[in-house]
């Protein structure tokens, strides 16, 4: 190994610092899944008839199905019947106060960084909480509720604007989408509701932060954002979990509904557990992201940065029903150690004149294996659809791998699909002229690794770029080699 | 400043280097010249730390410290700039965030506290002006679609920024035009201030009508065979080298 790649090997061999786990007494279900499994979540949560009913229907289709293997990961298959579906924190918290929060669980934020108070009072962010299967806490309800917007937890929204989750509920991803689609939707157990009504900007980043906490479990959130016609939504998603030996399942599902000249933005900074540098442990990270532009001009703009995971196996897509309308995909994913991704995103263009436009930077370190998956479809009545793809891979090391997927399908003549793609490593010749410039080697990857992925950042919101710049620089570390 | 003594290096298991000698004051300007496949390039990268190159034996000794000793980011903390052959390209980092990384790197080293961001840019603006930059060239990604021309120009505009005790200049001026070596002159020589010391590579004399050596210097098989005023770069403008080659072959 040259001087150089050992370097890189030091910078991207460091610790997870999110790995502690918070003694939150909490309340489980029996470990393993059968109906019994699925009507304990659903009285648990004091569920409404019809979504037990939806819940079954979704199991029973479950069971029909045979885990897909076709993405570009490799895994011991998973016992379904050792993972416990359900773990809420065991004191009830209220939801008039942050004094009444659990001191552990508030402590547990505190360490995350993200101060719910100190949220709520500087930067203006509207936040959902999420340890394991529940929702504790969502911040700044009163401020979007003058405004019409609904924020809430996911089964709160269930109670309170059933109407709502009747309509919209598997509309986007319905239970029969895919394996993991089918589990979520009989064991969901909370995630967060969102609701722009119509001609309203929302004024604030709304963000939901998922922690998986408890040992065995698995998490299965939801997320479901409806912005009505001519609204403005950005959002924001963040995750962590305690350090275990064993792999954790995280199958969540995500729908978006985008009406008329709306715009929804969704970001992701995706920092759960990776594993250990010799791949022990880490979460399992199988998730579904939808969005469907269901009106003309309507927007829905995916940004993420995938630093953890075990596995990721994630395509969030856009339908792009509505003339005009407008699909964008900006992802960061970087891989290191043992680390596996198979990510990318689906573009299904229906209406006329639809645009996408997909940007993809995958870096990959250490052993770790990093695909880009993707989909670009042009239906029959796409007139003058249009694609543009690129698709860069960077290499750091000799003993990852960089792989690229990408599926285009055109029904229409008029339609113009451009995929463009590279694959390049951290070069020694770049290293060296930022060392000669003074610039330390770890430094000097930070550096070009962060040029690297630069449109990206630009997507997202100001905070988070900077906590994505953070969060890079991290993975990184120990990865010149 | 800068001593060197019977420095041996190879690159590829090649021998390149075989006992090269050199002693750079401050304040001097030394040109290196010599036929191709001499040593010149490999001079620079040993003297600069690049890793491909072993060093076999010799001492190099800059500002009192072992050079051969430090790491390539110490040496250039240390006040030693390398303006390359072929600068090379760093994709999306604009090259004002470079300097100002490699700027605040050096002041750290040095004890200074970092500059901030206005700070900076008073200072960037001054130098600009050395080689006649446009603003917009900051703010491009460093050296990314930059002409070859402009290249050499970002070279010298860093090393401004840079302000180091030893530039070396390999080979600054291939590949540019006369209006570009002017320019690149102009900027060496205003950073000419009596104390800070250059070893100027290159294949022309031309360069030389720019930048007054003070000394120059013949290298030949991985050695200095003969040394000289600025005159005997125009005595190998006139004759070539093959006389030189003939004397280390008698002397041989």
């Amino acid at each position: 190994m040259s001087e150089d790649l050992k370097i890189l090997d030091e910078v991207t061999n460091s610790e997870y610092k999110y790995g502690f786990v918070s003694n939150i007494e909490s309340d489980n279900a029996p470990k393993g899944l059968d109906e019994s499994t699925v009507r304990f979540i659903s009285a648990k949560k004091n569920e409404p008839e019809w979504l037990l009913e939806w819940r079954l229907k979704a199991f029973r289709h479950w069971l029909t199905l045979e885990e897909p293997t076709w993405a570009n990961v490799h895994y011991p298959k998973i016992d379904f019947q050792e993972i416990i579906y359900y773990s809420a924190p065991k004191k009830k918290p209220t939801l008039n106060s942050l004094d009444e929060l659990d001191p552990e669980i508030k402590a547990t934020f505190d360490k995350l960084g993200i101060s719910l108070i100190e949220q709520q009072r500087l930067a203006g962010v509207a936040v959902d909480a999420v340890i394991d299967s529940v929702s504790v806490k969502t911040t700044f309800r009163e401020t979007l509720g003058e405004l019409g917007i609904i924020f809430c937890s996911f089964s709160e929204a269930v109670h309170d604007h059933p109407e709502l989750i009747k309509k919209y509920l598997g509309s986007v991803v319905p239970h029969t989408d895919n394996f993991y689609a089918a589990l979520n939707s009989a064991v969901f157990s909370d995630g967060s509701f969102c609701y722009i009504p119509k001609g309203v900007r929302c004024p604030m980043e709304l963000s939901t932060y998922f922690r998986i906490n408890s040992a065995g479990t698995g998490q299965f959130e939801r997320t479901l954002i409806i912005a009505e016609e001519g609204s403005f939504v950005s959002y924001l998603e963040g995750c962590t979990a305690p350090m275990r030996d064993e792999n954790q399942l995280h199958a969540a599902i995500v729908e978006i509904v985008s009406h008329t000249d709306a715009t929804v933005k969704y970001s992701t900074v995706q920092n759960w557990y990776p594993g250990d540098k010799n791949g022990k442990g880490g979460i399992y990270n199988f998730v579904t992201k939808r969005g469907i532009c269901m009106g003309d001009r309507a927007k829905i703009s995916w940004t993420q940065v995938e630093t953890g995971s075990a596995i990721t196996w994630k395509y969030p897509s856009v339908i792009l029903k509505g003339d005009y309308s407008v699909g964008e995909f900006y992802s960061v994913a970087v891989t290191n150690n043992m680390q596996q991704a198979d990510t990318g995103t689906k573009m299904i263009h229906l209406g006329k004149k639809t645009k996408s436009i997909i940007i993809s930077k995958g870096i990959s370190c250490g052993k770790s294996q990093n695909s880009y998956r993707g989909l670009v479809r042009i239906g029959k009545k796409a007139e003058h659809a249009r694609n543009f793809s690129q698709c860069d891979s960077l290499l750091i090391g000799d003993k990852c791998g960089a792989h690229t997927f990408p599926y285009i399908e055109v029904g229409n003549k008029t339609a113009k699909v451009e995929h463009e793609a590279t694959t390049s490593k951290v070069g020694e010749d770049q290293i060296f002229y930022c060392n000669q410039r003074g610039i330390s080697t770890e430094d000097a990857v930070n550096l070009i690794v962060n040029g690297y992925c630069k449109e990206v950042f630009n997507q997202l919101p100001m905070e988070f770029a900077v906590e994505a710049q953070k969060l890079l620089a991290i993975s990184l570390e120990g990865s010149v080699g | 400043m800068l001593l060197i003594k019977n420095l041996q290096a190879s690159v590829e298991g090649k021998q390149i280097l075989n006992g090269l000698n050199l002693e750079v004051k401050p304040g001097e300007v030394h040109a290196i010249m010599g036929p191709n496949g001499s040593g010149k390039s490999t001079l620079a990268s040993v003297l600069a730390g690049r890793e491909e190159y072993e060093v076999e034996g010799g001492t190099v000794q800059f500002l009192g410290n072992d050079l051969l000793d430090m790491s390539p980011e110490d040496r250039a903390r240390a006040g030693m700039f390398l303006a390359f052959q072929y600068p090379v390209e760093i994709p999306g980092v604009s090259n004002a965030n470079f300097l100002k990384t490699a700027v605040n790197e050096v002041r750290k080293s040095k004890g200074l506290t970092a500059y901030d961001s206005k700070e900076f840019l008073q200072i960037m603006k001054e130098k600009m002006k050395l080689v006649e930059m446009d603003k917009a060239m900051t703010q491009r990604s460093v050296n990314e679609g930059f002409s070859g021309g402009e290249k050499k120009r970002n070279e010298i505009f860093q090393m401004a920024m840079l302000e180091p005790t030893l530039a070396i200049l390999d080979e600054t001026d291939s590949g540019l035009d006369i209006d570009a070596l002017r320019i690149v002159s102009n900027g060496v020589n205003a950073l000419r201030d009596g104390n800070r010391s250059f070893i100027v590579i290159t294949h022309y004399q031309r360069l030389l009508d720019y930048i007054v050596p003070d000394f120059v210097h013949v290298l030949y098989k991985g050695r200095i065979v003969k040394s000289g005023t600025k005159e005997l770069a125009l005595e190998l403008e006139e004759k070539g080298y093959d006389w030189i080659k003939e004397e280390v072959a008698v002397g041989a």
